[in-house]
Protein backbone atom coordinates (compact mmCIF):
# COMPACT_ATOMS: atom_id res chain seq x y z
CA UNK A 1 0.00 0.00 0.00
CA UNK A 2 2.73 2.66 0.99
CA UNK A 3 4.58 1.59 -2.38
CA UNK A 4 1.58 2.91 -4.11
CA UNK A 5 0.91 5.63 -2.55
CA UNK A 6 4.58 7.22 -2.72
CA UNK A 7 4.13 6.26 -6.61
CA UNK A 8 1.23 8.05 -7.22
CA UNK A 9 2.28 11.70 -4.79
CA UNK A 10 5.48 11.56 -7.17
CA UNK A 11 3.13 11.28 -10.87
CA UNK A 12 1.30 14.37 -9.12
CA UNK A 13 4.23 16.27 -8.48
CA UNK A 14 5.98 15.89 -12.07
CA UNK A 15 2.70 17.30 -13.09
CA UNK A 16 2.72 20.38 -11.17
CA UNK A 17 6.58 21.16 -11.21
CA UNK A 18 6.28 21.70 -15.59
CA UNK A 19 3.95 24.81 -14.79
CA UNK A 20 5.87 26.15 -11.62
CA UNK A 21 8.62 26.40 -14.03
CA UNK A 22 6.89 28.12 -17.18
CA UNK A 23 5.55 30.26 -14.72
CA UNK A 24 8.83 30.93 -12.83
CA UNK A 25 10.55 31.66 -16.57
CA UNK A 26 7.56 33.49 -17.73
CA UNK A 27 7.54 35.82 -14.44
CA UNK A 28 11.50 36.25 -14.90
CA UNK A 29 10.85 37.49 -18.28
CA UNK A 30 8.37 40.14 -17.18
CA UNK A 31 10.52 41.51 -14.69
CA UNK A 32 13.53 41.93 -16.65
CA UNK A 33 11.31 43.81 -19.75
CA UNK A 34 9.90 45.97 -17.35
CA UNK A 35 12.84 46.69 -15.28
CA UNK A 36 15.16 46.69 -18.11
CA UNK A 37 13.01 48.30 -20.87
CA UNK A 38 9.31 49.73 -19.43
CA UNK A 39 11.40 51.12 -15.59
CA UNK A 40 13.86 53.39 -17.60
CA UNK A 41 10.47 54.86 -19.88
CA UNK A 42 9.05 55.71 -16.49
CA UNK A 43 11.75 56.83 -14.58
CA UNK A 44 12.97 59.67 -17.15
CA UNK A 45 10.87 62.33 -18.27
CA UNK A 46 11.81 63.58 -21.82
CA UNK A 47 12.22 67.46 -22.54
CA UNK A 48 13.12 69.31 -25.37
CA UNK A 49 15.51 72.23 -25.31
CA UNK A 50 13.65 75.65 -25.65
CA UNK A 51 15.70 76.32 -29.02
CA UNK A 52 17.24 73.55 -31.17
CA UNK A 53 21.13 74.33 -30.97
CA UNK A 54 23.60 74.08 -34.02
CA UNK A 55 26.72 73.52 -32.43
CA UNK A 56 28.77 72.57 -36.10
CA UNK A 57 27.06 75.91 -37.30
CA UNK A 58 27.93 78.16 -34.42
CA UNK A 59 31.22 76.57 -35.02
CA UNK A 60 32.11 77.55 -38.42
CA UNK A 61 31.02 80.92 -37.91
CA UNK A 62 32.98 82.10 -34.74
CA UNK A 63 36.26 82.78 -34.42
CA UNK A 64 38.06 81.23 -31.34
CA UNK A 65 36.04 78.10 -31.54
CA UNK A 66 34.15 76.68 -28.33
CA UNK A 67 35.81 79.41 -26.34
CA UNK A 68 34.08 82.20 -27.89
CA UNK A 69 30.99 80.94 -26.08
CA UNK A 70 31.86 78.87 -23.45
CA UNK A 71 34.53 80.89 -22.13
CA UNK A 72 36.67 81.89 -18.73
CA UNK A 73 35.41 84.85 -16.50
CA UNK A 74 38.19 87.66 -15.22
CA UNK A 75 37.39 85.86 -11.72
CA UNK A 76 38.29 82.55 -12.70
CA UNK A 77 34.67 80.92 -12.85
CA UNK A 78 33.25 79.53 -15.91
CA UNK A 79 30.28 80.62 -18.14
CA UNK A 80 28.85 77.34 -19.08
CA UNK A 81 25.80 77.58 -21.24
CA UNK A 82 26.09 81.41 -22.36
CA UNK A 83 23.53 84.09 -21.33
CA UNK A 84 21.48 86.40 -23.48
CA UNK A 85 24.08 89.44 -23.40
CA UNK A 86 26.57 86.97 -25.39
CA UNK A 87 24.20 85.87 -28.56
CA UNK A 88 22.99 89.30 -28.58
CA UNK A 89 26.04 90.01 -29.74
CA UNK A 90 25.46 88.40 -33.07
CA UNK A 91 21.80 87.91 -32.80
CA UNK A 92 20.30 91.33 -32.07
CA UNK A 93 18.63 90.60 -35.26
CA UNK A 94 17.57 87.23 -36.94
CA UNK A 95 20.92 85.95 -39.62
CA UNK A 96 18.80 84.29 -41.59
CA UNK A 97 15.62 82.40 -42.00
CA UNK A 98 15.99 79.20 -39.86
CA UNK A 99 12.47 78.96 -37.69
CA UNK A 100 15.03 78.33 -34.50
CA UNK A 101 16.46 81.54 -34.69
CA UNK A 102 13.75 83.28 -35.46
CA UNK A 103 11.92 81.85 -32.70
CA UNK A 104 15.02 82.70 -30.31
CA UNK A 105 15.30 86.62 -31.77
CA UNK A 106 11.43 87.10 -31.19
CA UNK A 107 11.18 84.88 -27.93
CA UNK A 108 13.72 86.17 -26.28
CA UNK A 109 15.89 88.73 -27.51
CA UNK A 110 13.52 91.07 -28.46
CA UNK A 111 12.04 90.52 -25.28
CA UNK A 112 15.56 90.66 -22.85
CA UNK A 113 14.49 87.11 -21.69
CA UNK A 114 17.03 84.50 -20.90
CA UNK A 115 16.90 81.34 -22.77
CA UNK A 116 15.96 78.45 -20.41
CA UNK A 117 18.05 75.99 -21.36
CA UNK A 118 18.53 72.30 -20.13
CA UNK A 119 21.55 71.77 -18.04
CA UNK A 120 22.50 67.79 -19.44
CA UNK A 121 25.57 68.29 -16.97
CA UNK A 122 24.43 69.88 -14.14
CA UNK A 123 25.44 68.11 -10.70
CA UNK A 124 23.68 68.18 -7.54
CA UNK A 125 23.90 70.75 -5.30
CA UNK A 126 26.33 69.18 -2.80
CA UNK A 127 28.75 69.10 -5.94
CA UNK A 128 31.80 71.81 -6.52
CA UNK A 129 33.10 71.35 -9.43
CA UNK A 130 36.53 73.29 -10.54
CA UNK A 131 36.46 73.89 -14.84
CA UNK A 132 39.92 75.93 -14.08
CA UNK A 133 41.77 73.37 -11.73
CA UNK A 134 40.72 70.49 -14.89
CA UNK A 135 41.11 72.61 -17.98
CA UNK A 136 43.32 75.31 -17.47
CA UNK A 137 45.80 73.76 -14.99
CA UNK A 138 45.25 70.10 -15.75
CA UNK A 139 45.14 70.99 -19.53
CA UNK A 140 42.50 68.21 -20.06
CA UNK A 141 40.01 68.37 -23.11
CA UNK A 142 36.33 69.26 -22.75
CA UNK A 143 35.74 66.61 -24.79
CA UNK A 144 37.19 64.08 -21.78
CA UNK A 145 33.43 64.64 -19.75
CA UNK A 146 31.23 66.29 -22.04
CA UNK A 147 32.23 64.36 -25.32
CA UNK A 148 31.79 65.49 -28.97
CA UNK A 149 28.37 68.25 -28.29
CA UNK A 150 30.38 70.34 -30.10
CA UNK A 151 29.95 68.20 -33.67
CA UNK A 152 26.28 67.99 -32.81
CA UNK A 153 23.96 69.41 -35.10
CA UNK A 154 20.83 69.15 -33.19
CA UNK A 155 20.08 69.51 -29.74
CA UNK A 156 19.09 66.22 -28.09
CA UNK A 157 16.20 65.46 -25.95
CA UNK A 158 16.51 66.23 -22.13
CA UNK A 159 15.82 63.71 -19.91
CA UNK A 160 14.91 64.19 -16.13
CA UNK A 161 14.84 61.62 -13.75
CA UNK A 162 11.00 61.88 -11.85
CA UNK A 163 12.36 61.27 -8.57
CA UNK A 164 15.70 62.74 -8.33
CA UNK A 165 15.61 65.30 -11.06
CA UNK A 166 18.82 65.24 -12.20
CA UNK A 167 19.65 64.86 -15.95
CA UNK A 168 20.26 61.42 -17.56
CA UNK A 169 23.81 62.05 -18.33
CA UNK A 170 24.71 62.04 -14.83
CA UNK A 171 23.80 58.35 -14.48
CA UNK A 172 24.45 57.57 -17.94
CA UNK A 173 22.53 56.27 -21.38
CA UNK A 174 22.74 52.94 -20.23
CA UNK A 175 20.52 52.03 -17.56
CA UNK A 176 22.80 49.33 -16.06
CA UNK A 177 25.23 52.05 -15.84
CA UNK A 178 27.88 50.45 -17.81
CA UNK A 179 29.72 52.65 -20.39
CA UNK A 180 32.26 52.38 -23.15
CA UNK A 181 33.50 56.44 -23.43
CA UNK A 182 34.53 58.57 -20.11
CA UNK A 183 32.02 60.87 -20.94
CA UNK A 184 29.08 58.66 -21.31
CA UNK A 185 28.47 59.10 -17.35
CA UNK A 186 28.61 61.92 -15.06
CA UNK A 187 28.84 60.01 -11.04
CA UNK A 188 31.15 60.36 -8.20
CA UNK A 189 32.57 56.92 -9.60
CA UNK A 190 33.96 58.25 -12.77
CA UNK A 191 35.40 61.75 -11.05
CA UNK A 192 37.26 58.75 -9.35
CA UNK A 193 38.44 56.81 -12.18
CA UNK A 194 40.91 59.60 -12.94
CA UNK A 195 41.43 60.52 -9.34
CA UNK A 196 42.15 57.04 -7.82
CA UNK A 197 44.14 55.47 -10.27
CA UNK A 198 45.38 57.64 -13.12
CA UNK A 199 48.61 57.94 -13.41
CA UNK A 200 50.03 61.14 -14.99
CA UNK A 201 53.85 62.27 -16.20
CA UNK A 202 54.35 64.99 -14.98
CA UNK A 203 56.15 66.88 -12.30
CA UNK A 204 54.95 66.68 -8.65
CA UNK A 205 55.15 69.83 -7.73
CA UNK A 206 54.00 71.64 -10.33
CA UNK A 207 50.16 70.08 -9.63
CA UNK A 208 47.76 71.84 -8.22
CA UNK A 209 46.51 70.84 -4.55
CA UNK A 210 45.44 68.20 -3.36
CA UNK A 211 47.15 66.22 -5.83
CA UNK A 212 50.78 67.49 -5.41
CA UNK A 213 49.93 66.76 -1.92
CA UNK A 214 50.54 63.00 -1.66
CA UNK A 215 50.27 62.19 2.76
CA UNK A 216 52.90 59.14 3.04
CA UNK A 217 50.93 56.34 4.93
CA UNK A 218 48.52 56.09 2.31
CA UNK A 219 50.21 56.56 -0.64
CA UNK A 220 54.36 56.52 -1.94
CA UNK A 221 55.53 58.65 -4.30
CA UNK A 222 57.72 57.04 -6.82
CA UNK A 223 60.69 60.13 -8.01
CA UNK A 224 58.85 62.91 -9.78
CA UNK A 225 55.56 60.74 -11.22
CA UNK A 226 52.57 61.19 -9.32
CA UNK A 227 49.02 59.77 -9.78
CA UNK A 228 46.04 62.13 -10.02
CA UNK A 229 44.88 60.43 -6.71
CA UNK A 230 42.72 62.21 -4.45
CA UNK A 231 43.42 61.35 -0.74
CA UNK A 232 40.75 60.56 1.76
CA UNK A 233 41.26 64.07 3.63
CA UNK A 234 40.60 65.83 -0.08
CA UNK A 235 36.35 65.45 0.19
CA UNK A 236 36.23 68.90 0.77
CA UNK A 237 37.50 69.70 -2.63
CA UNK A 238 34.55 68.37 -4.21
CA UNK A 239 32.03 68.18 -1.66
CA UNK A 240 30.24 71.67 -0.64
CA UNK B 1 55.94 80.58 -12.99
CA UNK B 2 58.23 81.51 -9.84
CA UNK B 3 56.56 79.50 -7.68
CA UNK B 4 56.50 76.65 -9.91
CA UNK B 5 59.35 73.74 -9.39
CA UNK B 6 59.76 74.50 -6.12
CA UNK B 7 58.30 72.38 -2.98
CA UNK B 8 54.72 74.36 -2.24
CA UNK B 9 54.76 74.57 1.85
CA UNK B 10 51.80 73.35 3.23
CA UNK B 11 49.41 76.07 4.88
CA UNK B 12 47.61 76.90 8.05
CA UNK B 13 44.80 79.20 8.03
CA UNK B 14 44.00 80.48 11.09
CA UNK B 15 42.47 83.45 12.56
CA UNK B 16 43.91 86.08 15.58
CA UNK B 17 40.56 87.78 17.21
CA UNK B 18 41.31 90.88 19.01
CA UNK B 19 39.10 90.99 21.79
CA UNK B 20 40.15 94.46 23.37
CA UNK B 21 38.62 95.88 19.90
CA UNK B 22 35.41 93.50 19.54
CA UNK B 23 32.61 95.48 20.19
CA UNK B 24 30.32 92.45 20.13
CA UNK B 25 27.56 94.36 17.51
CA UNK B 26 27.21 90.36 16.03
CA UNK B 27 28.02 91.54 12.45
CA UNK B 28 30.55 87.99 12.00
CA UNK B 29 27.52 86.32 13.06
CA UNK B 30 24.80 87.71 10.72
CA UNK B 31 27.37 87.74 8.02
CA UNK B 32 28.14 84.00 8.50
CA UNK B 33 25.08 83.14 8.66
CA UNK B 34 24.16 84.81 4.98
CA UNK B 35 26.97 83.54 3.84
CA UNK B 36 26.92 79.80 4.43
CA UNK B 37 22.99 79.48 4.29
CA UNK B 38 22.39 78.94 7.91
CA UNK B 39 19.34 78.33 8.49
CA UNK B 40 17.02 80.28 11.06
CA UNK B 41 14.55 79.10 13.07
CA UNK B 42 11.08 80.55 14.21
CA UNK B 43 12.48 81.04 17.78
CA UNK B 44 16.19 81.84 17.44
CA UNK B 45 16.57 81.98 21.28
CA UNK B 46 16.18 78.13 21.79
CA UNK B 47 19.57 77.18 22.09
CA UNK B 48 18.32 73.28 21.18
CA UNK B 49 17.31 74.55 17.73
CA UNK B 50 19.51 77.30 16.76
CA UNK B 51 22.25 77.24 14.85
CA UNK B 52 25.68 79.45 14.57
CA UNK B 53 28.36 78.48 12.86
CA UNK B 54 29.93 81.84 13.96
CA UNK B 55 28.28 82.88 17.61
CA UNK B 56 29.63 85.47 20.04
CA UNK B 57 29.73 84.98 23.22
CA UNK B 58 29.63 87.42 26.34
CA UNK B 59 32.48 86.83 29.55
CA UNK B 60 32.36 89.34 32.46
CA UNK B 61 34.74 89.08 35.06
CA UNK B 62 32.72 88.85 38.06
CA UNK B 63 33.39 91.72 40.21
CA UNK B 64 31.01 94.18 41.03
CA UNK B 65 31.44 98.41 40.45
CA UNK B 66 34.26 99.94 40.25
CA UNK B 67 36.27 96.76 38.40
CA UNK B 68 33.45 95.61 37.05
CA UNK B 69 34.30 94.31 33.11
CA UNK B 70 33.05 92.94 30.33
CA UNK B 71 34.81 91.09 26.95
CA UNK B 72 33.11 89.54 24.16
CA UNK B 73 34.24 86.44 22.10
CA UNK B 74 33.85 85.12 18.94
CA UNK B 75 33.50 81.81 18.23
CA UNK B 76 34.36 80.11 15.09
CA UNK B 77 35.03 76.63 14.70
CA UNK B 78 38.54 75.91 15.97
CA UNK B 79 40.04 74.07 12.81
CA UNK B 80 41.88 71.93 15.87
CA UNK B 81 44.93 70.65 14.51
CA UNK B 82 45.62 68.18 17.34
CA UNK B 83 48.11 66.05 17.32
CA UNK B 84 49.12 65.75 13.52
CA UNK B 85 45.57 66.66 12.64
CA UNK B 86 43.77 64.37 15.28
CA UNK B 87 41.36 66.68 15.90
CA UNK B 88 38.72 65.78 18.22
CA UNK B 89 36.16 65.64 16.09
CA UNK B 90 37.81 63.83 13.16
CA UNK B 91 38.89 61.08 15.56
CA UNK B 92 35.69 60.05 16.37
CA UNK B 93 33.72 60.62 13.39
CA UNK B 94 32.57 56.93 12.37
CA UNK B 95 31.99 57.94 8.38
CA UNK B 96 34.68 60.28 7.75
CA UNK B 97 32.40 63.13 7.12
CA UNK B 98 34.95 65.41 8.71
CA UNK B 99 38.35 65.45 8.15
CA UNK B 100 41.56 67.53 8.87
CA UNK B 101 43.14 68.50 5.61
CA UNK B 102 47.04 68.60 6.14
CA UNK B 103 47.70 70.98 2.96
CA UNK B 104 44.92 74.02 4.23
CA UNK B 105 44.38 72.98 7.92
CA UNK B 106 40.76 72.59 7.82
CA UNK B 107 38.68 70.59 8.91
CA UNK B 108 36.41 69.80 6.68
CA UNK B 109 32.56 68.61 6.90
CA UNK B 110 30.96 66.32 4.15
CA UNK B 111 27.09 66.73 4.29
CA UNK B 112 26.76 64.05 2.35
CA UNK B 113 28.63 61.10 4.27
CA UNK B 114 27.20 62.77 7.86
CA UNK B 115 24.55 60.41 9.27
CA UNK B 116 23.95 61.97 12.52
CA UNK B 117 25.37 60.43 15.05
CA UNK B 118 26.72 63.60 16.51
CA UNK B 119 29.64 61.85 17.62
CA UNK B 120 31.65 64.95 16.68
CA UNK B 121 29.44 67.20 19.09
CA UNK B 122 30.02 65.43 21.70
CA UNK B 123 33.84 65.60 21.07
CA UNK B 124 33.99 69.22 20.23
CA UNK B 125 35.41 71.19 23.24
CA UNK B 126 34.10 74.44 21.87
CA UNK B 127 30.66 73.80 20.95
CA UNK B 128 31.27 74.66 17.44
CA UNK B 129 29.17 71.91 15.95
CA UNK B 130 25.60 71.60 15.66
CA UNK B 131 22.70 69.66 14.45
CA UNK B 132 20.15 70.21 12.25
CA UNK B 133 17.13 68.56 13.98
CA UNK B 134 14.53 69.73 11.04
CA UNK B 135 14.82 70.42 7.36
CA UNK B 136 15.52 73.78 7.18
CA UNK B 137 12.69 76.11 5.90
CA UNK B 138 13.03 79.18 3.68
CA UNK B 139 10.38 82.00 3.55
CA UNK B 140 9.05 82.48 0.36
CA UNK B 141 11.16 83.78 -2.33
CA UNK B 142 14.43 83.97 0.22
CA UNK B 143 15.62 80.61 -1.44
CA UNK B 144 16.73 83.05 -4.15
CA UNK B 145 19.09 85.15 -2.14
CA UNK B 146 20.74 81.25 -0.97
CA UNK B 147 24.42 81.53 -2.33
CA UNK B 148 25.21 78.79 -4.67
CA UNK B 149 28.28 78.44 -3.53
CA UNK B 150 27.79 76.41 -0.44
CA UNK B 151 24.81 73.67 0.04
CA UNK B 152 21.73 74.01 1.83
CA UNK B 153 21.99 71.20 4.64
CA UNK B 154 19.50 68.64 5.39
CA UNK B 155 17.83 67.52 8.56
CA UNK B 156 19.85 64.66 10.33
CA UNK B 157 23.32 66.10 9.55
CA UNK B 158 25.64 68.10 11.80
CA UNK B 159 27.47 71.98 10.18
CA UNK B 160 30.05 74.45 11.69
CA UNK B 161 31.99 76.74 9.94
CA UNK B 162 34.38 75.81 7.49
CA UNK B 163 36.40 79.17 7.38
CA UNK B 164 34.12 80.24 4.15
CA UNK B 165 35.98 77.10 2.37
CA UNK B 166 34.03 77.87 -0.97
CA UNK B 167 36.07 81.20 -1.04
CA UNK B 168 39.61 79.43 -0.93
CA UNK B 169 38.36 77.22 -3.55
CA UNK B 170 36.30 80.32 -6.30
CA UNK B 171 40.00 82.15 -5.03
CA UNK B 172 42.00 79.25 -6.33
CA UNK B 173 40.12 78.70 -9.80
CA UNK B 174 41.07 82.44 -10.29
CA UNK B 175 44.70 81.55 -9.55
CA UNK B 176 44.60 78.50 -12.18
CA UNK B 177 43.01 81.10 -14.48
CA UNK B 178 46.36 83.66 -14.21
CA UNK B 179 48.91 80.56 -13.77
CA UNK B 180 49.31 80.83 -10.16
CA UNK B 181 49.35 78.04 -7.61
CA UNK B 182 49.67 80.30 -5.16
CA UNK B 183 47.01 82.79 -3.02
CA UNK B 184 48.21 86.53 -1.97
CA UNK B 185 46.85 86.72 1.55
CA UNK B 186 43.67 89.01 0.67
CA UNK B 187 42.49 86.63 -2.64
CA UNK B 188 41.25 84.65 0.56
CA UNK B 189 39.33 85.99 3.53
CA UNK B 190 36.82 84.76 4.92
CA UNK B 191 33.16 86.44 5.63
CA UNK B 192 33.25 87.26 9.02
CA UNK B 193 36.69 88.81 8.69
CA UNK B 194 35.40 91.18 6.39
CA UNK B 195 32.11 91.82 8.00
CA UNK B 196 33.37 92.80 11.34
CA UNK B 197 33.19 96.93 11.35
CA UNK B 198 35.97 97.34 14.17
CA UNK B 199 38.73 94.88 12.64
CA UNK B 200 39.14 92.82 14.85
CA UNK B 201 39.08 89.45 13.08
CA UNK B 202 42.72 88.97 11.47
CA UNK B 203 42.17 85.71 9.05
CA UNK B 204 45.54 84.33 7.04
CA UNK B 205 48.15 81.39 6.78
CA UNK B 206 50.21 81.13 10.07
CA UNK B 207 52.70 79.21 8.41
CA UNK B 208 53.29 82.40 6.37
CA UNK B 209 55.73 84.72 8.06
CA UNK B 210 54.31 87.39 5.62
CA UNK B 211 50.83 87.52 6.97
CA UNK B 212 49.68 89.32 9.03
CA UNK B 213 48.23 86.55 11.35
CA UNK B 214 51.74 85.01 11.87
CA UNK B 215 53.27 88.23 13.01
CA UNK B 216 50.16 89.02 15.61
CA UNK B 217 50.08 85.05 17.26
CA UNK B 218 53.97 84.40 16.72
CA UNK B 219 52.86 80.40 16.53
CA UNK B 220 55.85 78.20 17.83
CA UNK B 221 55.04 74.92 15.55
CA UNK B 222 57.29 72.82 16.87
CA UNK B 223 54.78 73.17 19.97
CA UNK B 224 51.24 72.66 18.49
CA UNK B 225 51.13 76.58 17.14
CA UNK B 226 51.48 77.93 20.48
CA UNK B 227 51.13 81.69 20.54
CA UNK B 228 54.32 83.27 21.04
CA UNK B 229 52.83 86.65 21.55
CA UNK B 230 52.49 86.86 25.20
CA UNK B 231 48.80 88.65 24.90
CA UNK B 232 47.45 85.97 22.75
CA UNK B 233 45.65 82.75 24.01
CA UNK B 234 43.70 79.72 22.59
CA UNK B 235 40.67 78.74 24.27
CA UNK B 236 41.51 75.63 26.58
CA UNK B 237 44.74 75.43 25.49
CA UNK B 238 45.73 72.69 28.12
CA UNK B 239 43.76 70.15 26.28
CA UNK B 240 45.71 69.59 23.51
CA UNK B 241 43.33 70.13 20.70
CA UNK B 242 46.03 73.02 19.31
CA UNK B 243 43.16 75.30 17.50
CA UNK B 244 44.05 77.62 14.73
CA UNK B 245 42.04 80.75 16.47
CA UNK B 246 44.12 82.46 18.45
CA UNK B 247 42.54 85.20 20.94
CA UNK B 248 44.42 88.45 21.66
CA UNK B 249 43.82 90.53 24.52
CA UNK B 250 46.12 93.21 26.89
CA UNK B 251 43.66 92.43 29.59
CA UNK B 252 44.78 89.64 32.17
CA UNK B 253 41.31 87.74 33.21
CA UNK B 254 40.15 87.82 29.76
CA UNK B 255 43.35 85.24 29.15
CA UNK B 256 42.76 83.44 31.80
CA UNK B 257 39.29 82.61 31.21
CA UNK B 258 40.27 80.60 28.05
CA UNK B 259 41.00 78.04 29.89
CA UNK B 260 40.23 76.07 33.73
CA UNK B 261 42.36 76.76 36.52
CA UNK B 262 42.52 75.29 40.26
CA UNK B 263 41.97 78.11 42.51
CA UNK B 264 45.07 77.34 43.90
CA UNK B 265 47.14 77.34 40.50
CA UNK B 266 49.33 79.95 39.80
CA UNK B 267 48.13 81.29 36.21
CA UNK B 268 50.86 83.22 35.07
CA UNK B 269 53.06 80.36 35.76
CA UNK B 270 50.64 77.72 34.05
CA UNK B 271 49.01 79.35 31.29
CA UNK B 272 51.77 79.13 28.90
CA UNK B 273 51.35 75.14 28.91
Amino acid sequence: MSTQDDKAKEVSADGVAGPIILFFILGLAASLVFGWVIFPKLLYSQKKQPIDFNHVLHDEAVEEGCESCHFFREDGSFSGIPKLAQCVECHEEAQGEDPNEVKFVEEYVANGREVPWLVYARQPDCVFFSHAAHVKKAEMDCGTCHGHIGESEHSRVYEENRITGYSRDIWGKNISGLKKHTWERMKMDDCAECHTTKEIKTDVETLPWPINWLPRPYEKQTGNQARVKTVKEACFVCHK
Amino acid sequence: MKEEGKHKKAKKYGMVINLDECTGCGACMVACMAENNVPFKEDESSKLDSIAWMRVYKLTNGKSYPEADICYLPRPCMHCEGDHGHSPCVSVCPATATDYNHETGIVSQIYTRCFGCRYCMAACPYHARYFNWWDPVWPEGSTKYLSPNVSPRMRGVVEKCSFCFHRYQLAMDKAYLEGRTELEEDEYQTSCTQACPAGAITFGDLNNPEHKVHQLAKPDNKHGGRPGNPNVFRLLERLGTNPKVYYMSSREWVRQAGDNYLDNEDFAKNYRH
